[in-house]
């Protein structure tokens, strides 16, 4: 366990590193330089010397090898830069948007888990029926329509029917406004949360299904207990292992994934920053950003390797 | 005993298929397949239709009087702003997406499967390294990874096309790689090389064909995923550029005019699903009757 430990924290290291230097190397192959992004037409009105003083100034002049270095030191110290455009170092800037998107995440995968288990579970209960039938259509159905679909029609029909926009307005942070601020955020995370129910059907059914043939099914039965007994506490269980999997991956793919949704939205998340960082070219927030999302998908695959081996002691990491 | 050698690698090389009815007709006593294939077939050949610009109106030109107008008999599924015909764009926009996800999905098809066979055949560093690179980009969440691809190349065809296949080539390499592993130790494969068959000639004609099905199956629903996020990327207005249409663009110019046309954003919208709905039928479909064992999974 241990060993295994060692093996998957070295290669994480390894992966974050790469990654590092990618989102480096790419944000500056990007078209047009970060001050002339800054200053927009502006920029052409700097002459020689301001412009390479500002290129000093922000440490743009130096070899790209030693601008990584500088960079990759800043960040063992907390230190991820410093946002040109915003005025504001890197890291409060990322923080500061953060819990908007870990929110979002999370109610999209509560959503999802509601309509998703169920679903499923009815699905291969009666398997072949019509009930089997709608479930899988709706499955599919989620597969098939794309986030900015779903969204669009989601906006469109609340304003149209119901006279609600929503996303106008500022966002209202939770703690401040725990009722607007579900408001505001339950129908975005009815978009991202729609796709990843048709998954967790899926694999709620299709683990269900395998589960049900299991000797230990029939003991129950057997047994005597009741058919709820039978399904909730021997049959879901089980088949629910393949779920937390695919809950770990989703959450760590939502977490740096909600580019989409929060642009329709106008939520101020992870996303929406990331995208405008990249259209302005902000080299540090692009990087920090980048950073953050990946750290957190190798961390949460991580833990879900983990939480695998302890809901399923049959797993073992020794071989 | 020479003309026993010479029998065996005929007899090892392919099972054979005389028997199993041709792909197709399987495929049609599949319920999944059936509605699949005809969605599939349906939008590709509208979507050719519109690359040959064989429409009911010019794609550009516009109609100021018609502006705006619901489905009718002249206009099928209604005009925009510009009074420009929304079938028509649609059947164009699909030639665009269409030919965003075929290049894509052939280029890192044919990279990803290549690299996954090299790496699980060949295993040792050449495997670590490789399947290290492709878990780097596969840790980046694909549309933050095609979003950088994009911003570097510009937005366009050429840069929609590099970021899907960017994202979708550590996918294959992962798809191709796991059958190799189980294959290379195969009684038949180690039988070919008893008989002095070379690697290159064990990879092509032994490991290859025994791994086609799960790359079709992989290769349809890719197609899928990749309409998903060219329409995305498009959405956000980084993917196929004005005044050419694409499903995603439209979509996405057309919100703020839905309150008085819905039509502008139903059929572009309804497109998109029932393309990607026909590929993901189309792989189920497929996978149901390659592979019987995954059936109902």
């Amino acid at each position: 366990m241990r060993q295994y430990l060692a093996r998957r924290f070295f290669a994480s290291l390894f992966t974050m590193f790469g990654i590092t230097i990618l989102v480096f190397a790419a944000i500056r192959l990007v078209p047009g330089d970060q001050i002339t992004a800054q200053l927009g037409t502006e920029a052409g009105m700097l002459s020689d010397e301001q412009r390479a003083a500002m290129e000093r100034y922000y440490g743009l002049d130096r070899p790209p090898v030693e601008q990584y270095f500088t960079w990759l030191g800043g960040v063992f110290q907390g230190n991820l830069g410093y946002s040109i455009r915003q005025g504001r170092e890197v890291l409060p800037l990322i923080l500061d948007r953060f819990p908007v998107t870990i929110e979002l995440s999370i109610l999209a995968i509560l959503i999802a888990l509601l309509i998703g288990i169920p679903i499923g579970i009815l699905s291969a209960l009666r398997r072949n029926t019509w009930i089997d039938l709608v479930g899988r259509v709706f499955s599919m159905l989620g597969l098939s329509v794309p986030n900015f679909l779903l969204g669009t029609l989601i906006i469109y029909v609340l304003s149209v029917y119901f006279g609600i926009l929503p996303n106008s307005g500022n966002y209202v942070d939770l703690f401040q406004d725990p009722v607007l601020n579900l408001q505001q955020l339950i129908f975005p995370a009815i978009t991202m949360g729609f796709s990843f129910a048709s998954s967790v059907m899926r694999m709620t059914r299709s683990a269900m299904l395998e589960v049900l043939n299991e000797g230990y099914v029939r003991t129950a039965r057997a047994k005597g207990l009741t058919e709820r007994a039978v399904i909730l506490r021997h049959a879901l269980r089980n088949s629910l292992i393949p779920v937390v999997t695919l809950i770990g991956v989703e959450f760590g793919y939502l977490l740096g994934g909600a580019f989409i949704t929060e642009q329709i939205f106008s939520l101020p998340g992870i996303g929406r920053l990331a995208i405008n960082a990249i259209t302005q070219r902000e080299y540090a927030l692009v990087q920090g950003v980048a950073l953050l999302i990946v750290i957190n998908f190798i961390l949460i695959n991580f833990i879900v390797d983990m939480v695998y081996g302890w809901i399923d002691p049959r797993i073992s990491y020794d071989s | 005993m020479t003309a026993n050698a010479n029998r065996l690698p005929k007899t090892l090389d392919a099972a054979p298929e005389s028997r199993t009815p041709p792909l197709l007709l399987r495929l049609l006593r599949d319920r999944s397949g059936t509605v699949g294939l005809v969605l599939v077939v349906f939008f590709v050949t509208i979507s050719i239709l519109g690359w040959l610009e064989i429409t009911p109106y010019p794609i550009l030109e516009q109609h100021p009087i018609d502006r705006l107008q619901g489905p009718s008999a002249a206009y099928w599924f209604g005009t925009d702003q510009f009074g420009r015909d929304t079938f028509s764009r649609i059947m164009k926009g699909g030639a665009n997406s269409l030919q965003v996800g075929i290049l894509a999905v052939s280029i890192s098809a044919t990279i990803g499967t290549i690299i996954g066979i090299l790496a699980g055949y060949l295993g040792g560093i050449f495997d670590t390294i490789m399947m290290r690179l492709m878990d780097i980009l596969f840790a980046f969440p694909s549309l933050l990874l095609a979003l950088l691809v994009v911003t570097i190349l510009g937005p366009g065809l050429s840069g929609t096309v590099l970021a899907i296949t960017v994202v979708y080539t550590p996918i294959f390499a992962r798809v191709a790689r796991g059958p190799v592993l189980a294959l290379k130790n195969a009684e038949f494969v180690t039988a070919a090389r008893c008989l002095g068959a070379e690697d290159w000639r064990i990879v092509l004609h032994h490991i290859f064909p025994n791994m086609r099905t799960v790359l079709m199956v992989q290769v349809t629903l890719a197609l899928s995923w990749s309409l998903i996020t060219e329409a995305g990327l498009s959405f956000l207005g980084l993917g196929t550029q004005h005044p050419e249409p694409s499903w995603g663009l439209m979509l996405s110019a057309n919100r703020g005019l839905a309150e008085i046309s819905p039509a502008l954003i139903l059929f572009p919208g309804l497109a998109i699903m029932l393309t990607v709905l026909g590929f993901n039928l189309l792989g189920d479909g497929l996978r149901d009757v390659l592979d019987p064992y995954l059936k109902n999974e």
